[in-house]
């Protein structure tokens, strides 16, 4: 929005030595400004991570040990010896990746299908489910998952955390296929080839970065999802945000492993949201997507 | 109007976009857009499955005397009458409102604050805007468990901050009066983000004409703000809010992990309540019923700002 480049070089004044002074000003509380909103994200992961990088001595010290005096990846040893803790990544990895999956596999074609049939009527399914609190599918869901005796295996969560990756992946690829111009599909339409075809082989790989950024989503709000595991997971299959909730109940003051713990189960999270920032960012704007 | 268009235009797209192109391609449009419907086939029998099953099956269990472990029996509306005299229930509901006002208006203003500011160009702004939106990405769980510990009493690292700036020392989440502000506060790190970005694509869809020629005429900064910046940019701002008061009003981790509804009920919202009615008391028929009442809530509420965001854009 920077108007004052397109006004016309006559119209600008020299700057006089107390204008320049003003401009410092203006960018050292503008660099302030940055700084305020940003640090309060920083600073807990950061404290997250020195946590986790310190011995309990140090953690309960008063005032507080900022950087480690000697950082020790001890906490997390302890973490994977004291608990099943691959165990439990094993099973996120199985929960979210399936449902990620199967979510791509019939949601890439269900918003190709509501683009080009503009039937929007349908998308309103996904609406009402982005307004749905996660915990009224979990009664009924879980009395079903009684009744056929699923219990004690993953297939619940996986069926569960479609409610999450489905209408993401549904959401974000009717405005990717929306934008995609239609001639190229209408020519091998005119040329013999199926509405598969088309879409296989022409609009497919078009939509590929559309493809990545539902996938980027429904993978970590999947992944993120604490309520659902909490009420259909027992000790073996248990998810990861389940079983680092668990650390905290048992262990009150063992802050090291509980730290080490949060930050292995965040950090794949972390990790993707800087590497495909500007992706992630695209796809949020577009539909404000959240799931749960 | 741009917003329009990115961010919920797409029925209206569909009601106003004159020229179907499957029109002219064989002149059966109709029919060609009938054939499309296999590919949604999959989709639509999977959200029957585990969404449109679930609340029918939601609204039949309301109407029945229904524990796990028991028969149970048709009883009509007495749960939804049980409801109106459960005071533990609507002070729950007092509760959530309170929340969901706070965890609405002060991200809302932040997220406006920090869209502005992250519009300027300046150095590392991709990375820093990365950095920006790490809380609302991360797992919820852990992060609330990184506060729980900054919030102990006696070592928590937020109560010597406070006394190194002089202040005296906070309950946080352990006093029934500061519990729900904390949690607000925990909310407020986590979600100011994604207003930010709604807001900053509204800034980044704004035009420039209007700012040229009010320059042209004179205008000042503030004018400009108030006549053209303002205006334009209200409609982001009610999506934002829009989105932020139904998150805010289902928020389940932050609370179930850090304060469980504590101390006593003084942070127990409709979906902790919910919870426990559900899955430790397992009264799964009146458990229902809350559910029932609680999605009608959220629906009117819904309804209500999308009605003010109508008001907004006539303005």
């Amino acid at each position: 929005m920077d108007v004052s480049a397109k006004v016309p070089a006559l119209l600008k004044v020299p700057l006089t030595p107390g204008e320049g002074f003003r401009k410092i000003c203006a960018k050292l509380a503008f660099g302030f400004a940055v700084l305020v909103i940003v640090s309060p994200a920083a600073l807990v992961f950061l404290w997250m991570l020195s946590l986790s990088l310190k011995t309990d001595i140090e953690n309960i010290a008063y005032p507080p040990v900022f950087i480690p005096a000697t950082p020790t990846l001890d906490n997390f040893a302890e973490v994977f010896r004291a608990s099943p803790f691959a165990r439990y990544t094993l099973n996120s990895v199985i929960v979210t990746g399936s449902a990620v999956l199967l979510a791509l596999f019939i949601g890439v074609p269900a918003g190709y299908g509501i683009a080009k049939a503009k039937a929007f009527k349908l998308a309103i399914v996904v609406l009402i489910s982005r307004i749905t609190p996660g915990l009224s599918y979990l009664i009924p869901l879980f009395i079903l998952f009684q009744w056929l005796g699923l219990t004690g295996t993953l297939l619940p969560m996986v069926i569960t955390h479609l409610v999450i990756t489905v209408p993401i992946v549904v959401w974000i690829m009717i405005g990717f296929f929306e934008s995609l111009p239609p001639e190229l599909e209408e020519a091998a339409l005119i040329d013999g080839a199926t509405l598969w075809q088309a879409f296989r082989h022409i609009a497919l790989p078009l939509a590929r970065p559309g493809i990545v950024v539902a996938a980027v989503l429904s993978f970590i709000f999947s992944w993120n999802n604490f309520i659902f595991g909490v009420v259909l997971t027992g000790r073996e299959t248990r998810t990861l945000p389940v079983a680092v909730y668990n650390v905290l109940t048992f262990e009150q003051i063992a802050w090291g492993p509980l730290a080490a713990a949060a930050l292995i189960v965040t950090l794949p999270v972390l990790v993707l949201t800087i590497v495909v920032q500007r992706e992630i960012v695209a796809g949020l704007t577009a539909g404000g997507v959240k799931g749960g | 109007m741009a917003g329009e268009r990115t961010l919920d235009g797409r029925s209206g797209k569909a009601e106003t976009e004159p020229s179907d192109r499957g029109h002219h391609l064989s002149g059966g449009g109709q029919w060609n857009r009938r054939r499309y419907v296999v590919f949604v086939v999959p989709a639509l029998v999977v959200m029957l499955a585990v969404i449109v099953f679930p609340w029918l099956f939601t609204v039949f269990m309301s109407v029945h005397d229904w524990k796990i472990g028991q028969a149970h029996s048709f009883v009509g509306p007495d749960n939804y009458l049980a409801l109106l005299g459960d005071e533990r229930f609507l002070r729950s509901l007092l509760r959530t409102l309170y929340y969901g006002v706070l965890a609405v208006v002060v991200p809302v203003i932040l997220g406006t604050f920090s869209a502005v500011i992250f519009h300027k160009r300046f150095p590392l702004r991709g990375f820093l805007r990365g950095v920006f939106i790490l809380p609302m990405m991360a797992t919820p769980v852990a992060v609330a468990l990184v506060w729980t510990m900054m919030f102990h009493p006696q070592l928590g690292v937020l109560n010597y901050l406070l006394s190194v700036v002089g202040l005296p020392p906070q309950s946080w989440v352990y006093a029934p009066e500061t519990v729900i502000p904390t949690l607000v506060m925990v909310e407020v790190w986590q979600w100011t983000p994604l207003v930010m970005l709604i807001v900053l694509g509204g800034l980044a869809a704004l035009p420039t004409e209007p700012y040229e020629s009010a320059r042209i005429d004179g205008a000042s900064e503030w004018q400009m703000f108030r006549h053209i910046t303002w205006p334009l940019l209200l409609p982001f701002i009610m999506v934002a809010a829009i989105i932020r008061a139904i998150d805010a009003i289902k928020a389940f981790d932050l609370i179930f992990v850090i304060s469980q509804g504590g101390p006593g009920t003084a942070s127990e919202t409709i979906n902790i309540y919910l919870y426990l009615q559900a899955f430790a008391f397992y009264n799964i028929g009146y458990a229902s019923a809350i559910v029932v009442v609680f999605f009608l809530l959220i629906v009117a509420l819904t309804l209500l700002l999308l009605y003010m965001r109508q008001k907004t854009q006539w303005m």
